[in-house]
């Protein structure tokens, strides 16, 4: 069939999985990235890996304020403050 | 309707409905869990009501996220680190004048590019990727393409949140062997949670170029958590 001509294979999907994520595939590339899936554990995995470190790194809570920067910082807020009275 | 009237309807309902009425009212539903953005407008209301406070939250909560645009943006990090000063001068003075359009880590963000700026030592960086190579070692797969080392099942399904704290340490050193491009991209996308728009924006770089130096990072990162997780 025309289109097994143009499937995709594992090294290129690793390659397209940012652009899949995005939504910034053409809609036929989409649909081979798709169809490759749905037969592929091992991409299906990759994905799925992909995923979880984006969901990783969306967990890391932003830092305290060290005991200089609050210092650093309370001055500034009280600063403006004396110049906003 | 007056109070009496109230009553009145009160006392004409029938005994089953003043029943479901009381049992509802007297469960304690769960509170909304708080999004960041309700947080931020929590601190807001709470800074313009004069709480000193909630300004060194605000700050602990968005300042890495702004000492990092900067430093990808000006030249030194003596210089990085006024802008970040300024910015933060800057939203205060405005404050007043926020109002609620955008989120306030988008506000916070234009505040600092302009100051970034107008500081006239913008870096003119290439965008260079940081490096060329496909995101996955060739000797993974078959002459055919198809993986001959594919990558193993992690986990089960377990709570993101802890698997996220465990590994945090790994997650930080691996964003920190990231070339900078590909680690500010990264780390404003998916730490930060800007839009893909809202980051283009910030680093004046192409929706493509954006893509790129993500997909190079978040390959990396996902490399290096393979390896903590015992596969290849």
């Amino acid at each position: 069939m025309f289109w097994q001509r143009q499937e995709l294979v594992c090294q290129q999907v690793v390659e397209l999985i940012t652009d899949y994520l995005e939504g910034a595939l053409s809609r036929s590339q989409r649909q081979r990235l798709e169809a490759h899936l749905s037969d592929c554990e091992h991409c299906t995995e990759y994905l799925e890996q992909m995923r979880l470190t984006i969901r990783l790194t969306g967990h890391l809570k932003p830092e305290d304020l060290t005991p200089a920067m609050r210092a650093e910082f309370t001055a500034l807020y009280r600063r403006w403050r004396s110049q906003e009275d | 309707m007056g109070l009496h009237a109230y009553l009145h309807l009160l006392g004409g309902l029938p005994g089953l409905w003043l029943n479901i009425l009381a049992v509802i009212s007297a469960i304690p539903w769960p509170r909304r869990r708080t999004s960041a953005a309700d947080e931020d407008t929590e601190l807001l209301a709470r800074l313009r009501a004069g709480d000193e406070e909630a300004f060194l939250a605000l700050v602990a909560r968005h300042n890495a996220m702004l000492l990092r645009l900067a430093y990808s943006l000006v030249s030194s990090q003596a210089v990085a680190e006024e802008v970040v000063q300024d910015t933060w001068l800057g939203a205060l003075r405005g404050i007043d004048r926020f109002a609620g359009r955008s989120s306030l880590k988008t506000w916070l963000l234009r505040i600092l590019v302009n100051r970034a700026r107008s500081t006239g030592v913008a870096e003119h960086r290439s965008v260079a990727v940081g490096d060329a190579g496909p995101v996955v070692d060739r000797s993974r797969f078959d002459a055919s393409g198809q993986w001959m080392s594919p990558p193993q099942h992690w986990i089960e399904d377990s709570d993101d949140r802890l698997l996220a704290e465990s590994l945090s340490d790994h997650i930080h050193a691996a964003l920190d062997e990231l070339p900078s491009r590909q680690r500010d991209v990264v780390m404003l996308r998916d730490v930060d949670g800007l839009s893909s728009a809202e980051v283009c924006e910030a680093l004046n770089i192409s929706e493509g170029n954006q893509r790129v130096l993500l997909h190079r990072g978040r390959s990396r990162l996902r490399q290096a958590l393979e390896s903590e997780m015992g596969g290849c």
